[in-house]
């Protein structure tokens, strides 16, 4: 009942998209074009008239004449409902044959699958047009039955859709529910899986439709489809002869043709566009505020910043003032997801941006780097770099900053390599281009980098791919990179987060000695207090796109005031008091 | 990799026996009495007996498929039935044109599809509406229908290319470009349409994957990006695609050969099919077929190549 409902909105919601109706319009009037006017017309399509042969459109010849003089219009209407029985004849033949061989083989599976798995690899050995002429060189020209084959070398599609659902489904609890509660095999395929795989059948038919359409006007244009009835393909090839003398004969049945199939495919992707919507959405970016509530909330919140603890005496690297970013929310405004944020990074300090995800503490570190996904941006306030303003920087300015200046170390290392190149090439290349030396040079340097993070043996490791190393390794070597051409600033996105507990002490350990080491200064961001106190001198709370409080280490752990932040303290200290309860985002 | 290369070979050459034997099986059990056909309604019973023995249609069906195949591997397809002429002697010239027009097709839809699929998914805007418009149309409109219009457009309407016939490139450049270019076009409308969608789909993706900010965070510029990692990450799905593109192809150069009259397999396919030429049309079908494993092969070990967790297992 519930599936009945969502087909009949969807069905809806296609004829109100105006391509959709537009769509169905087309492919509608073709249909009542092919039925009615052969009945009213006073021509007869067959006849010759040798008087009217060759004559342009008229009003007695609405699409003029061929050169035996008959009606063009008419023809084209005998045309369309031959080619579009035709046609049906394929796509049924192919549902048929797909349908029940994709829900016998998903459904019991076993020496059927592979059966039709290799049946299905000859078929789409050969182009369908080469077995379809084979076909008619044993049978002879019929167009029935040449798509009644080609409906058969169709099927696949169908099956392959209706087998994967039918894989997928069955191992789903409500099959199994069925199946607890008594009901037969055949009612459970009736119920559940012909009501999953019927939108994308539709999708699938009015694709196999346009190509059945095209496959067949060929043939009869290849002279090789009924000889005595009208068909597009045939006036295709009468109007081919003519191509000199008059053109505009082959103008009608081609633009059917492209109508036809056009309509059809705009048909299927406006079906597949409307499903996909009406599926569940996808996620969006969270902490989004309209504009107007944003200046009442930017009111009343306030970042609690502690006096003590900050740092004196050194030099400011890093000033974030006022940052906002923002997306497009899809309907001309801008959604914000960071607010009013103020960040300020000394010379060799370690600051931590800790927050739940979705706080925004990854957005501020990606507007830092210039480096915000596609459609985000820095929509208010201003990045200083060493008195450099970076907001709004040309592409080519920025390009010097990164990687030489400010370096990125990634949460999830695997997926921050790319599995095509050696870890070799991807150290060496940003070298060469960053720090302007050598190939070799950048080789060796590389080396001695992968020794200094840990890597067992660098020199093999160089000429490894990313799939052959472990996760840590892998978070070693992305650290390598980050430090590899001697940055001011290093910002860590959760470096920790995705690998293991033993690990992560490891690879914190190396990030700790090689900040000491170098004096770079670093914007570690979190979510895990534990980490944040083993390595900041300085941190700011996040929470939903603001920084809710801001101070030194010492001065967080002992005096927190925001209530998140006490929450965020309990949750990790243990032996510590019970966990408080949880303190809901304001304005949520 | 050698493994898997011997794996692909063993599993294409089963293929073929297996097309051959079922193409076979069923173009001979509908070929009902050839040799009454060819001979026409006045042969006596005695000369039709005479010509099914000269044809080896009165061997039984097992035996007629071994003498086949034996001749099959030798390269050797039999005689045809509508021209006084060996299989091999009428298909073989032939394919080498349909060939060079069809490997043409494939070059210039790569090379078109790459750039046109790169610009929608990096620039986006109006590049990439007219990608994905040119991909609706070339879905939807048949490579035949695009012929007739580039011939009434460029060869009839202004005598830019010439709307029939085939020149050898070897016997005059010039027209052998002039020749060959509409055909290419038409052929390749469809697959550029296809194979950029997919350059631009994988492109998108690869855009959004995480080492592109990583590499980017490194100093590495956008175009450096994009064209050593992302594009080489984006080869894969793209070359799939422009496998599946070129099995179209050889079926739509049938028709595309026959609209501007070159001498390829096309046209005498068509004669062959309407004179039920079967041992030609079989010839035809084990040419086909062989072609497209051997491309599925290629595509296959390309792919590979190109992904290094296949290369080095």
């Amino acid at each position: 009942m519930s599936n009945k409902k969502r087909s009949d909105s969807l069905a809806l919601k296609v004829l109100s998209n105006p391509l959709g109706i537009a769509s169905v319009s087309i492919i509608v009037a073709f249909i009542l074009f092919g039925i009615i006017v052969p009945m009213v017309s006073p021509w007869d399509p067959n006849v010759p008239d040798i008087y009217s042969s060759l004559t342009m459109p008229s009003a007695d010849h609405w699409f003029g004449a061929d050169s035996a003089g008959r009606d063009v219009f008419t023809r084209l209407a005998m045309s369309t409902r031959f080619s579009l029985m035709t046609a049906s004849v394929a796509v049924i033949v192919a549902i048929v044959c797909g349908v029940l061989t994709g829900l016998i083989a998903g459904y019991f599976g076993g020496w059927f699958d592979n059966v039709s798995n290799w049946i299905t690899s000859i078929v789409m050995a050969l182009p369908g047009l080469v077995v379809l002429l084979a076909s008619i060189t044993v049978i002879g020209p019929s167009m029935w039955f040449s798509m009644a084959i080609f409906g058969v070398l169709m099927s696949p599609a169908y099956f392959r859709l209706v087998y994967t659902t039918v894989r997928g489904v069955r191992n789903e609890l409500y099959v199994d529910a069925a199946r607890v509660a008594g009901l037969t095999d055949v009612r459970i395929i009736g119920r559940h899986i012909l009501g999953v795989v019927r939108a994308p059948i539709i999708i699938q038919t009015a694709i196999v439709a346009s190509i059945a359409i095209a496959i067949q006007s060929g043939i009869e244009f290849l002279g090789l489809g009924d000889r005595n009835t009208p068909s597009w393909g045939a006036m295709l090839n009468e109007a081919f002869m003519k191509i000199y003398d008059f053109p505009i004969l082959l103008v009608w049945p081609s633009i059917t043709i492209a109508l036809i199939s056009i309509s059809l495919v705009i048909f299927a992707n406006t079906v597949r566009d409307e499903l996909e919507r009406t599926g569940p959405r996808r996620k969006k970016v969270t902490a989004g505020k309209s504009s107007a509530q944003q200046a009442a909330d930017d009111a009343a919140e306030q970042t609690i910043v502690h006096a003590e603890g900050a740092p004196k005496g050194k030099d400011l690297i890093l000033e974030v003032k006022d940052l906002a970013v923002g997306y497009p929310d899809g309907a001309g405004g801008i959604k914000q997801v960071v607010h009013n944020v103020n960040l300020k990074i000394h010379k060799g300090e370690v600051v931590g941006l800790i927050g739940e995800s979705g706080s925004g503490k990854t957005q501020t570190a990606f507007s830092v780097l210039g480096l915000l996904p596609a459609g985000g941006r820095v929509v208010a306030g201003s990045i200083q770099f060493e008195s450099e303003e970076l907001r709004g920087a040309a592409g080519k300015s920025y390009d010097k900053i990164r990687g030489g200046r400010i370096s990125y170390i990634p949460q999830e290392p695997m997926s921050n390599l790319d599995p095509s190149f050696t870890i070799g090439t991807q150290l060496v290349e940003p070298m060469v281009k960053v720090l302007g030396i050598s190939k070799k040079e950048a080789t060796t340097r590389a080396i001695g980098l992968l020794e200094r993070v840990g890597i067992p043996s660098p020199t093999t490791t160089m000429k490894k791919y990313p799939h052959e190393i472990s996760g840590g390794q892998a978070q070693r070597v992305l650290i390598a990179g980050a430090v590899s051409c001697n940055p001011d600033l290093i910002i860590a996105d959760e470096p920790t987060t995705a690998l293991d507990v033993t690990v992560q002490a490891e690879v914190l350990d190396l990030l700790r000695e090689l900040q000491k080491e170098t004096n770079t200064a670093l914007l570690l961001v979190t979510h895990n207090f534990g980490v944040v106190a083993d390595l900041c001198d300085y941190i700011n709370v996040m929470q939903n796109g603001r920084i809710v409080e801001a101070g030194g280490v010492v001065e967080i752990f002992k005096r927190a005031k925001h209530p998140y932040t006490q929450q965020l303290l309990n949750s990790i200290l243990e032996g510590g008091p019970g966990r408080g309860k949880y303190v809901a985002p304001k304005g949520n | 990799m050698l493994t898997f290369i011997i794996k692909r070979i063993a599993n294409g050459l089963l293929m073929l026996f297996a097309v051959s034997f079922l193409a076979y099986f069923l173009m001979h059990l509908g070929a009902g009495n050839v040799a009454r056909l060819m001979l026409g309604l006045e042969a006596t019973a005695e000369a039709v007996a005479q010509k099914n023995h000269e044809l080896g249609l009165d061997l039984p069906f097992f035996d007629q498929y071994v003498n086949w195949l034996t001749g099959a591997v030798q390269l050797n397809l039999g005689n045809a039935w509508s021209m006084p002429d060996s299989v091999a002697a009428i298909l073989f010239p032939r394919l080498a044109i349909t060939l060079q027009i069809v490997s043409i097709t494939t070059l210039v839809a790569i090379v078109v599809a790459i750039i046109l699929g790169t610009l929608a998914a990096v620039y986006g805007g109006i590049i990439d509406r007219f990608v994905q418009f040119i991909g609706l149309l070339g879905f939807a409109v048949p490579g035949f229908l695009v012929a007739f219009f580039l011939a009434a457009v460029f060869a009839i309407q202004l005598p830019w290319f010439n709307a029939v016939g085939y020149t050898q490139f070897a016997d005059d450049p010039y027209q052998w470009f002039r020749s060959v270019t509409l055909p290419v076009l038409a052929l390749s409308f469809s697959g550029i349409a296809a194979a950029s969608n997919q350059v631009r789909g994988s492109v998108k993706d690869a855009l959004e994957m995480d080492y592109v900010r990583t590499l980017r965070a490194r100093g590495l510029s956008f175009q450096r990006v994009v064209y050593k990692h992302v594009l080489r990450n984006a080869a894969g799905p793209a070359l799939s695609i422009i496998g599946v593109q070129f099995v179209g192809m050889i079926g739509g150069s049938i028709l595309i050969e026959q609209i501007f009259a070159i001498p390829g397999l096309g046209p005498v396919a068509v004669s062959s099919t309407a004179m039920s030429d079967i041992p030609t049309i079989m010839g035809l079908v084990m040419i086909t077929a062989m072609i497209v494993i051997a491309m599925n092969l290629i595509v296959d070990l390309l792919s590979a190549a190109l992904n290094p967790k296949v290369r080095l297992s």
